[in-house]
């Protein structure tokens, strides 16, 4: 109880406030990246600390995977059907942690006040929203990986790469777009709240089935290119699948794996920069209004 | 002249500007079914190495008036600087140089362990990995949460989670530290650990300033230099806890003892600064009829030094001697109308 008291040394001590508030450019985008590993540090904690909800996150959708496959091949539908299947089945990985974990992610740290915390802290809001989406990479990474490498050595897929460059290129690509989405949506959540979920929700899976998850995009017309041309999911998928399958998908009348990388590269560019906008306009608006919601609390 | 210029330590801080320059500030928030005033027309100077306490009831405003010095909240109309720092343009200025502290605050991810906790909000601050792990481990030790090191944050006390709380606002050693009732519902050997780190770390560097807000009057009177009281979003009187609450005694009371006063009370009464020197009514505390009890009334404490000199040339011998002094209480009472506990008249 009388345990005597230690304060702390001073932590590199300035001359005055105003010298402490001078930072270089280069100390600012340190702090900033180091923000982002902070904030994707608690995901990659939780990962290695609790295992367990691995075994649910992913031997779930690979059942969904294989239901696919044991569909096609019932139908007899062309062998590289089982293999988009589970291209399908590992890029899904992506897609649920953007629409599930990125997107409601500002709205729980509001909850938790975690938010105050990064409006204060002297970090550019975008690295707290890098840092949520690099954590949730982590473990969606882990996710596809698994379901790839089991779906392929136990359903016999044979990839054919000829652009290795291209296909990798526009994996990370699709990464970039989606999580970028899930940026926007973040903010989102945040100012709309239920009704948004609800929303995402109900479009889970229409989504899906434009996208192309378990049969080439192209099949769905007109559809399939309007889905090209607005979800990141269908693009990637379309353009990763014409690449992974190359020859035997190239003919199902979408655009080029190149074209669709441009497509892909706009939706990085668009989704960042809306993105930015858009927390800067929470920010705003919390300063403003005194609350960030539209709507309630 | 000649002498090698002394380091630029803060040992200046007379030239840096006022940590805190309030002026005019109002904030209405939207609410139904009628707007609310939170604050109305405040203007507040808290200077550098300063620990300035507002004390108000609930809905008095202290919050929002943080939220605002902390780049949370815009004012609705007026201005606020924080270390010459505008607050609603110079935002990222005024983030690398302070940090805030709330009660009951439940920031953090609550599968991490304390450890873990501080390092990832060291990041937010900038502050080198490996050096980010050291300066949490010196932290924990000063807020005496080195056994719980390995504990998940969630099942944290809510004691052990302030001193979490008080380990992240120090984390980067800010310029000016607010502390929203940083003692809510702690129990009395947490709390003093919360304020003896506070005032220690507080002291350690000239210029470090401290805005607190608190509902416990002792709290404020022991630990700020000078407080505002403050409700309905204005502020009522400032000052330091001695002259607020010599306003409403108008001087300090004391109950002297003596073992004989052969003079009598007159020459006491005659010293300057002594407003009343009476025989005390009651034979309460002389009831052997041996000694003489007497009540002061001085303008300062400080005259209480000439009292005693006086008696001693007079060989008069204290027996005891007892202070009464008034309340932060009391002072609220006076000005408010009504006590700290109580609703306002209009919410009954
Ligand atoms: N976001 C908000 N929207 C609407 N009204 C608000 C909001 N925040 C605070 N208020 C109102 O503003 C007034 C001042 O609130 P504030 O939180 O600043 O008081 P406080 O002095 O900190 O009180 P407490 O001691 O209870 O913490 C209150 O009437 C409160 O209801
Ligand atoms: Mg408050």
């Amino acid at each position: 109880m009388t345990a005597t008291l230690r304060i702390p040394e001073p932590f590199h001590p300035t001359s005055s406030p105003m010298e402490a508030a001078r930072w270089t450019r280069r100390r600012k985008l340190a702090t900033d990246l180091r923000a982002v590993t902070g904030r994707a540090y608690p995901r990659v904690i939780g990962l290695i600390r609790e295992p367990s909800w691995l075994l649910f996150e992913i031997l779930l959708p690979f059942l969904t995977t294989s239901a696919f496959v044991f569909v096609y091949r019932a139908l007899q539908a062309p062998p590289e059907y089982v293999g988009f299947a589970v291209l399908g089945g590992a890029m899904t990985a992506f897609w649920l942690n953007v629409i599930w974990m990125m997107a409601a992610q500002l709205y729980w740290e509001k909850d938790q006040g975690n938010l105050d915390i990064y409006f204060t802290a002297p970090v550019s809001l975008m690295s707290v929203l890098f840092g949520m989406a690099i954590g949730g990479l982590f473990s969606s990474c882990l996710r596809a990986a698994v379901v790839l490498g089991v779906g392929t050595v136990l359903y016999d897929v044979v990839f054919t790469v000829e652009q290795w460059g291209l296909l990798i290129g526009v994996f990370l690509l699709t990464l970039g777009a989606l999580y970028g989405l899930g940026m926007v949506l973040a903010s989102l959540f945040l100012l709309f709240g239920r009704e948004a979920w609800h929303l995402t929700q109900a479009m889970q899976e229409p989504v899906y089935f434009v996208s192309g998850l378990n049969f080439p995009v192209g099949r769905l017309g007109m559809l399939g290119f309007l889905a090209i041309a607005l979800i990141p999911l269908a693009v990637g998928l379309d353009a990763i699948r014409q690449l992974a399958f190359a020859g035997s998908a190239a003919h199902v009348g979408t655009p080029s794996p190149e074209v669709e990388a441009l497509i892909l590269v706009a939706m990085v560019v668009v989704s960042l920069a809306l993105a930015r906008a858009m927390i800067h306009r929470l920010e705003w608006l919390a300063r403003s209004e005194g609350r960030l919601t539209v709507r309630g609390g | 002249m000649s002498a090698p210029a002394a380091p630029a330590t803060p040992s200046s801080i007379d030239d840096l500007p006022p940590a805190i320059e309030v002026r005019g500030v109002r904030r209405v928030y939207k609410a139904k079914p009628n707007p609310v005033t939170a604050l109305d027309g405040v203007d507040l100077d808290v200077a550098p190495g300063e620990l300035f306490g507002l004390l108000g009831p609930n809905g008095a405003g202290k919050t929002t008036l943080i939220k605002i010095l902390t780049t949370l909240l815009l004012p609705t109309d007026g201005t606020a600087r924080v270390f010459g720092f505008d607050v609603a343009r110079q935002t990222t200025e005024i983030r690398r140089i302070m940090n805030i502290v709330s009660g009951g605050e439940q920031s953090g991810y609550g599968l991490l362990q304390v450890r873990e906790q501080l390092w990832m909000f060291s990041q937010f601050y900038g502050i080198p990995v490996r050096e980010g792990w050291r300066r949490v481990d010196e932290l924990i030790d000063a807020v005496g949460l080195q056994e719980q090191r390995h504990q998940k944050i969630s099942s944290l006390s809510t004691g052990q989670r302030q001193k979490l709380n008080l380990a992240r606002g120090l984390m980067n050693d800010p310029w000016i530290l607010f502390l929203d009732e940083p003692t809510l519902g702690l129990d009395v050997s947490a709390a003093r650990v919360v304020r003896d780190l506070v005032r220690g770390w507080q002291a350690a560097v000239p210029g470090r300033t401290i805005l607190l807000t608190s509902h416990y009057m002792a709290e404020v009177d022991e630990l700020c230099d000078r407080l505002a009281i403050v409700d309905h979003g204005r502020i009522l009187a400032l000052g330091t806890p001695t002259e607020l609450k010599q306003r409403v005694s108008a001087g300090s009371i004391f109950r002297l003892v003596l073992d004989a006063l052969e003079g009598g009370v007159e020459p006491i009464a005659a010293l300057p600064g002594v407003e009343r020197a009476v025989l005390a009514a009651d034979d309460a505390t002389a009831p052997d009829g041996q000694t003489v009890a007497v009540n002061l009334q001085l303008t300062d404490d400080a005259v209480l030094g000439s009292v005693i000199t006086a008696l001693a040339a007079q060989d008069a011998h204290i027996v005891a001697l007892q202070k009464s002094e008034p309340t932060l209480e009391d002072v609220f009472v006076e000005l408010v109308g009504r006590g700290f506990g109580d609703a306002p008249e209009g919410d009954r």
